[in-house]
C-alpha cells in the first residue's frame, strides 16, 4: 500500500472521524439508536482501517495486542462490577437503583451509562482481537507473489 | 417502575446464593486476562471454582431444606425478568458440575503444564471458567433464552478447551470443528424451538411457559416447538445417533478436559432437556406426542449396547472411555424415557453418578498419559504395576461404571431396573443388566492391560505426580462413598425427581 | 391452499427456504469455510423468523416519545425479539470467528481445508496407529 498516497491520507483524515463519530455513538445512545456495541465496532473500525492501509506493525504499535486483549476482559469486568456494586448496597444483582437510591431514574442512567461503557471496550477489543488474529498469521502467499 | 420491586433493599449475601453460583466463576475469568500472570492463573481459578462449589452445596442443602429459591436479576419481577430459579433438580446437577470442575483442577496444574503451549495457559484457565460458568448458568437460570446464550457461552468455550490439545495430537483441531458444526446446529435449533414457543405463549419464563401450555393444552406450534427443543439438545447431550462429535472430541482433547467435560459437559444438556421435557412441556403432553416410547427408550437401548459394543473394541483408552460415555448417557435417557418418578430419579442419580465415575476415569487415564506419553492400550502395559496407586484407583472407578455392589454406579443402575420393573417392562431391566456385563468387558480390558502384561521398564516404580493422585483418589472415593452413603444422593434425586414431574413448585424461599 | 394462506406465511416460508439453504450448504459442501458460510445462513434465517414474528401488525417502531405522552392508541410492535436477536448476533459472530479460527489452524496443520482430503490425512495416520497398536472398531482413529 505505501504508493496508494490517496488512500494513505484519506485513511490519515478517516480514522480521527471514525473514532469519534464511535464515541458519539456511545454516548448519545441513551437519546438515539447507538450503544456500546456499535460504538465498539466503529470504533475497532478506525484501527482495522489504520491496519489495513498501514500495515500490522504500524496499528499495533498504536494499540499493541497485549492491551487488546486486556480491554476485551477489562469491559466484562466493568459490566459485571457495575452489578457488583448493587450487591454490596443490597440490592439484586444489575438493579441500578442501587447507584443513587434516592434517586432510581440517575441510578439507572449512571448504570446504564457504566454497562454500555463496558460492552463498548468489550467490543472494541474483540473486534480488534480478531483483526490481529487472522492477519498476524503468516500468509501463505506472500504480497509479491500476487 | 412499578414491576420492579424496590421494598426489598438490603438482600443479604445468603439471598445472592444463585447469582453468585454463576457470577463467581465469570468474572474470575477475566481477572486473570487482565492479570495476566501464568504463575497465578491456576490459583485464581481453583478459588472461583472452590468459592463455586461451596454456594452449590449451601443451595442444595437450603433447596432441600425450605425448597425453590427464586432470584431476580435487576430486581425486575418475572415473567418479565430474567430469573434464577433453583430447585432439587438444578441443585443437584449445579453442586455436580462445581465439585467435578473443583476437584479436577488441582489435577489440571501438571497436566496442562505438560500438554498445553506455554503461551496458552493462562488463557486455558480463563476459559476453563468461562465454560464453568456457562454450565452453571445454563443450569440454574429459569428463563429459556438465557439457557440459549450460557449453553452458547459453555459451548464456544468448550470448542476452545478441545482444540488446545492439538499439541498432542493435530486431530484435536478437526474435532473441535466438527464438534462446532455440529453444536451450533444443535443449539439455532434450540433457538428456533424457543421461538415457537415464545410465538406460541408469549413468554420467556420457564415458569410461565408451563402455565400457559397446561392453561391453554398444546398446539401444533408447541409441537413443533418440542420437536426442536428435543433435536437441538440432544445434539449436545450426544442422544445415540446425534453423538458424532463425542468420541473424537473427547480422545484428542486435553486429558483434563475430557475429564471436566466428560463429567459435566452432556450432563448440564441432560438436564436441560429434562426441565423443558418435564417442566414446560408436562408428561401428559409427552403421553399425547407418544415421542419417548416411540424413540427416545428405542434409541436409549441402541446407544447402551452399541457404544458398549464399540468401546469393547477400541485400543486408546480415552476413546473407549468416551463411547462408555455414550452408553451410559442410553441409561440416563432409558430413565427419563419411563416417564415415572422411578425413572427419573434413577436418571438423576444416575447422571450425578457418572459424572463422578467419567471425571475419576478421565483422570486416570490423564495420569497414565502423563507418564506414558498416550493412551493406546499397548503404550499403557503394565503400567498397573509401575504406577500402582493410578492403577487401583482406575479400578475402582471402573467397578462404578460397570455397576458392582458397593460403589455409586451400582445405586444408580438398581433403580434404573427397578424403574424398568415396576413398569412391567421386563426385557428392558434384563437389557440393563446385559449391557452392564459388557461394561464388564471393557473395564476387564483395561485392568488386563494394565495388571497382567509386563511393563517396558520393569520394576521401577513411576507414580504419577501427588498433584494428580490426591483429586484422582477424591474422586474414586467418591464413587464408593456415594455407593454406601446414599441418603444425600438419593434423596436430592428423589426431590429432584419430584420437583420435575410436579413441575415449578411455589416459591418458599424469597430472593431478588 | 390458497394465496391468502401463501402470502399471510410468507415470513415462515423464507425462513424455511433460508434454513434449508444453510443447512444444505453444511451437509453438502466440502470445504470448511463454505460450512461457516452454511452454519451463518441457517443461523441468519432463524434471526429473521424471530423478527418477523416480533412485527404486530401497524404497530410502530416501540420508542417512546421523549415527553413521555404516550397515547394509548398507539400500537407498539414487540421490541424482545429485536432484543434476543442481538445478543444471537454475537453469539453467531463469535461462532463465526472461532471456527474460521479453527479453519485457519486446521489449513496450517493439514495443508487443506477440503474435508475429503482432510478425512485421506486421518485416515493414514489412523492406519498407522493401527499398525502400530492394533486394529479397533469405530471411528477413525
Amino acid at each position: 500500500m505505501r504508493h496508494h498516497l490517496i488512500l494513505r491520507v484519506i485513511t490519515k483524515l478517516l480514522a480521527g472521524a471514525i473514532m469519534l463519530f464511535a464515541f458519539y455513538v456511545q454516548f448519545h445512545g441513551d437519546y438515539s439508536p447507538g450503544g456500546g456495541f456499535q460504538a465498539g465496532v466503529i470504533l475497532a473500525v478506525a484501527f482495522v482501517l489504520y491496519g489495513l492501509v498501514f500495515g500490522l506493525p504500524a496499528v499495533q504499535a498504536v494499540l499493541p495486542p497485549w492491551v487488546v486483549h486486556k480491554m476485551m476482559a477489562l469491559g466484562v469486568l466493568v459490566y459485571a462490577g457495575t452489578g457488583v456494586i448493587s450487591l454490596f448496597t443490597g440490592y439484586a444483582f444489575l438493579d441500578y437503583t442501587a447507584l443513587n437510591p434516592a434517586h432510581p431514574e440517575h441510578g439507572q442512567e449512571l448504570g446504564i451509562l457504566w454497562v454500555e461503557g463496558g460492552v463498548g471496550i468489550t467490543v472494541t477489543g474483540v473486534m480488534v482481537a480478531i483483526y490481529y488474529a487472522f492477519a498476524g498469521r503468516p500468509p501463505r502467499i506472500s504480497d509479491e507473489e500476487w | 417502575m412499578s414491576v420492579q420491586d424496590t421494598q426489598q433493599a438490603a438482600m443479604t449475601l445468603a439471598d445472592h446464593l444463585p447469582l453468585l453460583q454463576v457470577l463467581v466463576p465469570f468474572m474470575a475469568a477475566p481477572l486473570i486476562v487482565v492479570i495476566g500472570a501464568r504463575r497465578l492463573a491456576w490459583g485464581i481459578a481453583f478459588a472461583a471454582s472452590l468459592a463455586s462449589a461451596g454456594i452449590a452445596l449451601a443451595i442444595l442443602l437450603q433447596v432441600l431444606d425450605s425448597g425453590m429459591i427464586s432470584y431476580h436479576i435487576g430486581g425486575w419481577v418475572p415473567p418479565l425478568g430474567i430469573e434464577y430459579r433453583i430447585d432439587a433438580a438444578n441443585a443437584i446437577v449445579l453442586l455436580l458440575i462445581a465439585s467435578v470442575s473443583t476437584v479436577v483442577l488441582p489435577f489440571a496444574a501438571r497436566s496442562v503444564a505438560a500438554e498445553i503451549a506455554r503461551k496458552h495457559q493462562t488463557l486455558f484457565y480463563a476459559m476453563w471458567l468461562l465454560c464453568l460458568a456457562g454450565l452453571l448458568g445454563m443450569v440454574a437460570t429459569g428463563d429459556a433464552f438465557n439457557v440459549f446464550v450460557f449453553l452458547e457461552v459453555s459451548s464456544l468455550s468448550t470448542y476452545v478447551l478441545v482444540s488446545m490439545g492439538a499439541r498432542r495430537d493435530k486431530r484435536a483441531l478437526t474435532a473441535a470443528y466438527d464438534y462446532l458444526i455440529m453444536g451450533t446446529i444443535g443449539a439455532t435449533f434450540f433457538v428456533i424451538g424457543i421461538g415457537f414457543l415464545y410465538a406460541a405463549t408469549g413468554t420467556l419464563n420457564m415458569a410461565d411457559m408451563a402455565a400457559i401450555i397446561r392453561e391453554n393444552g398444546a398446539d401444533r406450534t408447541i409441537q413443533t416447538a418440542f420437536a426442536f427443543i428435543v433435536v437441538g439438545m440432544g445434539l449436545k447431550v450426544a442422544v445415540y445417533p446425534l453423538h458424532l462429535w463425542l468420541p473424537n472430541a473427547y480422545t484428542y482433547a486435553p486429558s483434563v478436559v475430557s475429564a471436566f467435560l466428560g463429567g459435566t459437559a452432556t450432563k448440564a444438556a441432560i438436564y436441560v432437556l429434562m426441565r423443558f421435557m418435564f417442566t414446560v412441556f408436562r408428561p401428559e403432553f409427552l403421553f399425547e406426542v407418544r415421542a419417548l416410547d416411540l424413540i427416545m427408550v428405542p434409541l436409549a437401548l441402541v446407544a447402551m449396547f452399541a457404544g458398549s459394543i464399540i468401546a469393547i473394541f477400541q485400543r486408546d483408552m480415552k476413546r473407549m472411555l468416551a463411547y462408555s460415555s455414550i452408553a451410559q448417557i442410553g441409561y440416563i435417557l432409558l430413565g427419563i424415557g419411563f416417564l415415572t418418578e422411578t425413572g427419573l430419579s434413577a436418571a438423576v442419580i444416575h447422571l450425578f453418578n457418572h459424572g463422578i465415575t467419567k471425571a475419576a476415569l478421565f483422570m486416570g487415564a490423564g495420569a497414565l498419559i502423563f507418564r506414558s506419553g498416550s493412551s493406546f492400550y499397548r503404550s499403557l502395559e503394565g503400567l498397573g504395576r509401575t504406577m500402582p496407586f493410578t492403577g487401583f484407583a482406575i479400578v475402582i472407578a471402573g467397578l462404578s461404571l460397570i455397576g458392582v455392589p458397593g460403589t455409586a454406579g451400582f445405586i444408580s443402575k438398581w433403580l434404573l431396573v427397578q424403574a424398568a420393573i415396576e413398569k412391567g417392562w421386563w426385557p428392558i431391566a434384563l437389557a440393563v443388566v446385559a449391557s452392564s456385563l459388557l461394561a464388564v468387558i471393557y473395564v476387564w480390558r483395561v485392568v488386563e492391560v494394565l495388571y497382567m502384561k509386563e511393563p517396558k521398564s520393569a520394576g521401577t516404580r513411576d507414580e504419577a505426580p501427588v498433584s494428580m493422585l490426591v483429586p484422582l483418589w477424591i474422586a474414586a472415593a467418591a464413587t464408593v462413598y456415594f455407593g454406601f452413603a446414599t441418603e444425600l444422593t438419593l434423596g436430592a434425586a428423589q426431590s429432584a425427581a419430584d420437583s420435575l414431574m410436579s413441575g415449578f413448585s411455589p416459591v418458599h424461599a424469597g430472593g431478588g | 391452499m390458497d394465496w391468502a394462506y401463501l402470502l399471510g406465511h410468507l415470513n415462515y416460508w423464507l425462513f424455511i427456504v433460508m434454513m434449508m439453504t444453510g443447512l444444505y450448504i453444511v451437509i453438502a459442501r466440502g470445504n470448511l469455510v463454505k460450512k461457516i458460510v452454511g452454519l451463518n445462513i441457517f443461523q441468519t434465517a432463524v434471526f429473521m423468523f424471530y423478527i418477523s414474528i416480533g412485527k404486530v401488525t401497524g404497530g410502530t417502531a416501540p420508542i417512546f416519545p421523549t415527553d413521555m405522552k404516550i397515547d394509548p392508541e398507539t400500537v407498539y410492535t414487540n421490541p424482545l425479539p429485536h432484543v434476543l436477536i442481538l445478543t444471537a448476533i454475537v453469539v453467531g459472530i463469535a461462532t463465526t470467528s472461532l471456527g474460521l479460527a479453527l479453519v485457519v489452524r486446521i489449513r496450517e496443520s493439514y495443508d487443506t481445508i477440503e474435508e475429503d482430503d482432510i478425512l485421506d490425512i486421518e485416515t493414514r495416520i489412523a492406519r498407522e496407529e493401527n499398525r502400530e497398536y492394533g486394529d479397533a472398531m469405530g471411528g477413525r482413529a
